[in-house]
């Protein structure tokens, strides 16, 4: 099994397209770095705007922190699409490139082989996360350093000692990686379905945006499925920074998605191995 | 052959797409040893045969036994002795030669050596190729590749989907004589598709002729045509006087048809030089004879549409 894997990770990142994902945000998170570095005063006096007045903040605001959050906040509505461009090219890919036959024809289960491509994308999605991790917090602590954590979110603000925030961080980079899942899993099963990678990249996106359209209108009947999306719960990395922490809320919001990852997985196999290679 | 060295035993076998059926209640059998010419037009239903054969898809009816084992139930433990390329063979162009052969290996449970590799390189002639990109290769240098891929696990069936699809005539010829070296020096069971007669004949030993997907014509490659029984097409000068001539004679009864100028017989070989003296001497003036093999003329018929049977 670890050899399928390995082969299957090479033939991952042997693909140029795997690459856009990393490239895209080791361009991006440096440019909010020095974003900061230039306008990160203005930014944290935009923030507390409101509460100047009302109370005097000492010490590093303007740390890796903050700009981690910031950074979590914005790209993990977007690296759902650098996500699909691989998990979406698992099962499709060979079917456009007609290897499809090469490989059911060896002595191997389809059971197998899509066990062996979803770990694949698993690996391939922790990686990405790793990578963003890794140019946010590490990358953004030899520029800033660290300190305090400041949130404000909605009329509250939230502010955590600097020896409280990295656990957090490492939870939420966590929960981001199983929200990830998630999309993965639903691009690995678009891929079984069609034989264009195309496809299920355009399709998963497209329901991304669907379903955090249904969640964003204030109609009774959409904030009564809203529970249920699984993209409502890909942003529940958030709950490991509140204070304190609403266990029951981010376990309900992990079983959401695991039921998803489990749900479309199932299908994905169900489907293949049922599935007649006509390419 | 005897039937205890059956290595594929196909009963019933049924394939139907919507409305379409692909292949319907096929029946054949293939030897150890033998060289299987798997004949007949483009959607003659072949590749779904081969298809189902490998696995690819299912069966909507009947059994294939391969080396006696049931394909459904043991599916891994008989693939593990078949080597295979499907229609036109594709790899990871983005990949060389040796990469991909080394990646199938792998998958198919292989120890893979450096030596094994390029053995089964050097068998196809890929050898000086092996660091190449495969989407740098012609059609013909895939085809070559896809014969290494399926002999790589040295396997003791070898089905091979229109092996020479898209080659010119040396690589044609290669393939050929690569299939006769499998059979003859390395004693492989080989299920040969092919739409081309002519290419069956030349390594097969013996064969069967489908057609949507039902079996038309099945035995031994020289019994079926060898047989004397020929469709001979005989032009004349002046056809009128030809016409006349034949009415008189017992020609007439073996006649089949006749187009302006040209006279269609079934007739046994031996009987061609009486004939064409009978006509000579009947002053018709014969300007051409052109004998074919009755599973010759009703291989081009079906191919050609002719014929529905």
């Amino acid at each position: 099994m670890f050899d399928l894997i390995s082969i299957e990770l090479y033939k991952i990142f042997k693909k140029w397209r795997t690459y856009i994902g990393f490239i895209a945000l080791g361009v991006l998170v440096p440019l909010i770095h020095i974003a900061m570095v230039l306008e990160g005063k203005n930014t944290i006096d935009f923030m507390t705007r409101n509460i100047q007045e009302s109370f005097v903040f000492v010490g590093n605001l303007l740390n890796t922190y903050l700009i981690s959050y910031i950074i979590l906040t914005s790209l993990a509505v977007h690296i759902p699409f650098l996500i699909t461009l691989v998990a979406g090219d698992l099962l499709a890919g060979e079917a456009t490139s007609g290897t499809y036959r090469m490989l059911i024809t060896r002595p191997i289960s389809r059971t197998k082989l899509v066990v062996v491509k979803f770990i694949a994308g698993l690996i391939y999605t922790n990686l990405l996360v790793l990578w963003l991790a890794f140019l946010s917090l590490v990358v953004g602590y030899f520029i800033f350093g660290t300190g305090e954590l400041l949130i404000i979110d909605g009329q509250m603000i939230i502010i955590f000692e600097s020896g409280d925030v990295l656990w957090r961080f490492l939870l939420a980079y966590g929960f981001a990686t199983l929200g990830m899942t998630a999309v993965a899993s639903l691009a690995f099963l678009f891929s079984s379905l069609v034989e264009n990678a195309i496809g299920p990249i355009i399709s998963t996106m497209a329901i991304i945006i669907v379903f955090v359209i249904l969640s964003a209108i204030q109609v009774e009947f959409f904030q009564n499925i809203k529970p249920y999306l699984f993209t409502t719960h890909i942003m529940s990395w958030r709950l490991f920074f509140e204070n304190p922490l609403d266990i029951n809320e981010i376990l309900k919001s992990a079983a959401n998605l695991i039921i998803h990852i489990v749900v479309f997985f199932g299908l994905t196999l169900f489907i293949f191995r049922k599935k007649d290679i006509l390419t | 052959m005897n039937e205890n060295e059956k290595v594929i035993e196909i009963k019933n076998l049924t394939k139907r797409f919507k409305n379409l059926t692909a292949v319907d209640q096929l029946n054949l059998n293939v030897y150890k040893g033998d060289v299987f010419g798997f004949l007949g037009p483009n959607g003659a239903g072949k590749s779904t045969t081969i298809r189902m054969l490998l696995t690819l898809i299912k069966p909507d009816n009947g059994t294939i036994k391969i080396f006696g084992k049931d394909l459904q139930k043991e599916r891994l433990a008989i693939l593990k002795n078949v080597g295979s390329i499907v229609e036109k063979p594709d790899f990871y162009g983005y990949l060389s030669a040796y990469k991909n052969l080394e990646i199938l290996g792998r998958i198919s449970g292989i120890e893979v050596t450096k030596n094994l590799i390029m053995k089964n390189l050097e068998l196809v002639g890929l050898e000086s190729r092996y660091k190449s990109k495969v989407k740098t290769f012609s059609h013909g240098m895939k085809q070559r590749l896809g014969i290494a891929q399926a002999l790589l696990h040295d396997p003791e069936l070898i089905i091979l989907d229109e092996p020479t699809t898209g080659l010119d005539p040396m690589g044609m010829k290669e393939i050929r004589d690569l299939i006769i070296h499998l059979s003859k020096e390395l004693n492989k069971t080989i299920f040969l598709s092919s739409h081309l007669l002519n290419e069956v004949e030349m390594v097969a030993n013996r064969m069967i002729i489908i057609n949507k997907g039902t079996t038309k014509v099945e035995g031994e490659v020289k019994e079926l045509l060898n047989k004397n029984r020929l469709f001979v097409t005989i032009e004349v000068e002046n056809p009128d006087t030809a016409l006349d001539v034949l009415k008189n004679s017992q020609w007439i009864s073996k006649m089949k048809n006749q187009i302006n100028a040209t006279f269609e017989f079934n007739i046994d070989a031996n009987e061609i030089p009486h004939l064409n003296k009978f006509l000579v001497e009947q002053n018709v003036l014969v300007n051409s004879i052109i004998p074919r093999r009755s599973l010759e003329e009703y291989f081009l018929n079906i191919t050609n549409g002719v014929s529905n049977v």
